[in-house]
């Protein structure tokens, strides 16, 4: 045997680190034409369900106007847009009510006192004793009564109100969707409610009392460019019952209707700057009730009936919005997307022990967690990229066919959509690194997307199309993994809208970054077992 | 000579069966070292160990005095071909080759310079999953080269190559190690050793039966026998046992003599008129050496279990002392 000397490579070593590691598997991920062609179909698949949902299922373009209280109203055009009253900030808002009124210009302050609140109940109201055809006494628990500012008459104009809710106490609310509460309980004789709102240039502040001696101030909101003169006064509403119930063994069904209340004011008094002259009594947004006196005054009193509400209207919340094609429905598809990107992402560790070549990888890249990470970062970059693209194609097109029909289209802020699109691709990320932890754990193909499967596409699939109880899809969607599908709400939910909020029409019980927070709790269980079990593992 | 892959004393085992049991041995450079034993003798296992894949229960490998698991860029420091069809079938040949080179902070010339080395450059672009097994070793190679690394680690890279596979094979390790790497090349058939490997570390049972030169393993094996071949067997099978030999007859007129030098042969058939038409050192073959060595090795296939052959494997070790 002769003597050689040892080998020498003349070759600088390259560098070694987890940009080194990251991108020998970005190349592994993107020389798999399958893998590619899988991450390409699940965003196709996005994009396509959200087509298919924009073409058919919602109502076409009838002869159908919007009445106040997003009723639909027969024959009061043909003119099929705008279907929503839109609220200042651009939100499908309700807007009808009683107004005692008189223009009023600069500063002031309006008092008055609630002494009662009675109304009427629909016939099918389940406090109804008295038969299913007569209305039964009662009042709304959103029935409102109080003092108002607002811009001007025309619906969806600024606002901001100090009122008493039936069920919830004084409330200062404003341009629909603000709400803050003041003093609790009920209102009637034995406890009437004194309420003042004072206006300083564009801010509107809101007072209560049970007294008219001592007050709290509730909160003060600032109206950007309120006129000058502004519509000041007193004001009734109620909106229509909504009686959804939940089914055992799923679905859901609702009836109600119209309701109204009747509100006592008395002590009504203007002050700092504001003399008021004769009030006049007219609906917003609405017809005159037949048979019903809006607005009776007797001496210093005041008793106003009405009917509608000034509010934000839900997705899915009667009349046109039922009939409107939502993101929620654009995005249907995101389910089935999402369930061709958990296979490439467990086929990304899965076919590696199958193959026996994680050994190689292992070989290469003795810092297994470093292989991990690298791995989570290329299936949630090509989860993102689906998601993201699937998501916008959807909603964009989606949006453009439903225009295009002449459909009722829920109207939705750009922020708001730029936020679902953004969530579902970090839903769809997450996810992704969810099924390639669950891959690496398991080691095996068919084992890890069935896991996967049923830990956050069966519940959500469940909860979403109302196959379970309401309660428990509620459920499964705040403790699986499912709960990530929270980042695609697309409205907000309203306290101050009584409403059935349900995944079926968008609304997750969890808000959208505590359900991701659900989601990435698992994802991080899931990572930091994958990690234990692949140092502790021969590989 | 410094070593480059180190064993010490591997233990491990995998529920009953032990598969490691003491495994310990050296690689040197500049020279093939053949890592020969029955199939189940650790060969693979102790190969995932130094690869620090599989985790021993006791003992250590190093590669260049350090754990494997501790080098940077590791494949410039031990190339190793485990498994030739551990490939994704869908990935091109030059796509594997170049995830892995990434891995290392190489670049897509490194892959091409190894794809020419190992004479893949016109098929590079195909599907792994299409190559023949010749084609997927060769593949491996080139994945075990792509760091240019002073020591590679080969599992039965001759598994399922045609001749001339095998030719080309044997030529290319002898000249990576005559450029002064470390070459180790396991095998369970000693022939496909014979004209490859210099140095022998024999496994049997999880350890090491015999780890010495080629040259020396042969020698032992034939110890000082002497072949003899007669027409008259009977009358030198006297002869030569009177005169204290041990005789044993190896073919109807071969004799195979211990214990008496070939001069001391002559002298007694000469003394006794017995003819006789050739007298030789008995020279074993590499085959006959391993044969020898690992024969209570093997014996556990037929047994079946572990238990029956922890006294057995005392034996050999004995061997192994006599042997190098």
């Amino acid at each position: 045997m002769t003597a050689v000397a040892p080998y020498r490579s003349p070759a600088v070593p390259g560098r070694d680190g987890f940009a080194q590691t990251l991108r020998a598997e970005w190349t592994k991920f993107r020389t798999v034409r399958g893998w590619v062609i899988g991450t390409l179909v699940a965003a196709l698949v996005m994009a396509g369900v959200g087509l298919l949902a924009a073409g058919g299922g919602r109502s076409a373009c009838q002869a159908v106007g919007v009445g106040a209280n997003g009723q639909p109203e027969s024959g009061s055009g043909s003119s099929c847009q705008p279907s929503f009253i839109l609220g200042p900030d651009g939100e499908p808002v309700a807007d009808s009510f009683y107004f005692v009124r008189q223009p009023l210009t600069g500063d002031g302050s309006v008092t008055v006192r609630v002494t009662s609140m009675t109304g009427l109940l629909p016939p099918d109201h389940p406090d109804n004793a008295a038969g299913p055809f007569d209305s039964v006494h009662g009042v709304e628990p959103w029935a409102k009564a109080g003092l108002i500012v607002k811009e001007n008459l025309s619906q969806g104009s600024a606002y901001a109100a100090i009122l008493v809710a039936a069920d919830h106490g004084v409330r200062l609310q404003w341009n629909y969707t603000g709400d803050t509460a003041g003093l609790p309980g009920p209102v009637g004789p034995a406890n009437p409610r004194w309420l003042r709102l004072t206006r300083s240039g564009d801010v509107i502040t809101g007072y209560d009392s049970a007294d008219g001696t001592h007050w709290t101030r509730v909160g003060a909101v600032t109206l950007t460019g309120l006129s000058s003169t502004a519509q000041v006064g007193l004001f009734t509403a109620s909106p229509d019952h909504d009686q959804m119930t939940a089914n055992f063994g799923g679905g859901v069904s609702g009836g109600g209707g119209p309701t109204r209340d009747t509100a006592v004011f008395d002590h009504l008094a203007t002050a700092d700057g504001w003399t008021a002259g004769p009030w006049t009594g007219q609906y917003v947004g609405r017809p005159e009730i037949p048979g019903v006196v809006g607005f009776h005054q007797a001496g210093g009193q005041y008793t106003l009936t009405g009917q509608g509400n000034i509010a934000p209207v839900p997705a899915g919340h009667g009349g046109p919005a039922d009939a409107s094609a939502t993101v929620t429905d654009y995005l249907l598809g995101t389910f089935v997307g999402l369930i061709a990107l958990v296979v490439v992402a467990g086929l990304f560790v899965t076919a590696e022990y199958r193959r026996g070549l994680i050994r190689l990888t292992f070989a290469a890249t003795p810092s297994r967690g470093r292989v991990l990470a690298a791995k989570s970062v290329v299936v949630a970059v090509a989860g993102f990229v689906a998601g993201l693209v699937g998501a916008a194609a959807a909603v964009l097109a989606g949006e453009a066919i439903t225009r295009a029909r002449g459909y009722y289209a829920f109207p939705i802020s750009g922020t708001a959509e730029a936020r679902v699109i953004v969530g579902t691709a970090v839903l769809t990320a997450v996810a992704s690194v969810l099924a390639l932890a669950i891959g690496a754990i398991a080691a095996r193909s068919a084992a890890t997307v069935a896991v996967v499967i049923v830990v956050i596409v069966i519940p959500y699939f469940l909860a979403a199309t109302a196959a379970l109880p309401l309660g428990a899809g509620d459920w499964l969607l705040r403790i699986t993994p499912a709960a990530g599908f929270a980042l695609q709400q697309p409205y907000p939910a309203y306290d101050q809208v009584t409403m059935l909020y349900s995944p079926f029409s968008g609304y997750f019980p969890l808000a959208p970054l505590a359900g991701l927070g659900v989601l990435a709790a698992w994802t991080a269980a899931a990572l930091a077992l994958a990690a234990y079990r692949l140092r502790r593992r021969d590989a | 000579m410094e070593a480059t892959i180190e064993v010490t004393g591997l233990r491990k085992r995998f529920g009953q069966a032990q598969a490691l049991d003491g495994m310990t041995f050296t690689v040197a450079p500049g020279q093939v070292t053949g890592f020969v034993g029955p199939n189940g003798a650790g060969k693979s296992t102790t190969m995932r160990v130094i690869l620090g894949l599989d985790a021993p229960d006791e003992g250590e490998a190093t590669v260049n005095g350090k754990p494997y698991r501790q080098l940077k860029h590791p494949l410039s420091h031990l190339g190793a071909l485990l498994d030739a069809a551990a490939l994704q079938p869908s990935r091109s040949a030059r796509n594997h080759l170049l995830w892995l080179a990434h891995s290392q902070g190489l670049t897509a010339r490194r892959v091409d310079e190894v794809l020419a080395l190992t004479g893949l450059t016109d098929v590079r672009q195909r599907r792994a999953g299409g190559y023949s097994l010749g084609m997927r070793q060769r593949l491996g190679i080139a994945a075990a080269l792509l760091g240019d690394p002073p020591a590679l680690m080969m599992d039965e890279p001759f598994n399922g190559m045609d001749p001339e596979g095998i030719a080309w094979m044997r030529t290319f390790l002898r000249n990576l190690a005559a450029e002064g790497r470390a070459v180790l090349v396991s095998s369970h058939l000693m022939s496909e050793l014979q004209d490859t490997a210099d140095h022998l570390v024999v496994a049997g049972r999880g350890k090491v039966i015999a780890d010495a030169s080629v040259a020396a393993l042969v020698a032992a094996a034939s110890g000082d026998r002497v072949r003899l071949r007669t027409t008259a067997t009977a009358e030198a099978m006297k002869v030569l046992a009177n005169a204290g030999a041990e005789v044993a007859a190896t073919a109807h007129d071969v004799l195979a003599i211990a214990g008496l030098s070939s001069e001391r042969v002559v002298a007694t058939l000469t003394a006794h008129h017995v003819p006789f038409t050739e007298v030789s050192a008995h020279r074993a073959t590499l085959e006959e050496a391993y044969m020898e060595l690992t024969r209570e090795a093997v014996e556990f296939h037929s047994t079946g279990h572990e238990g029956a052959r922890q006294d057995r494997a005392g034996q050999t070790a004995g061997r192994a002392g006599a042997a190098s």
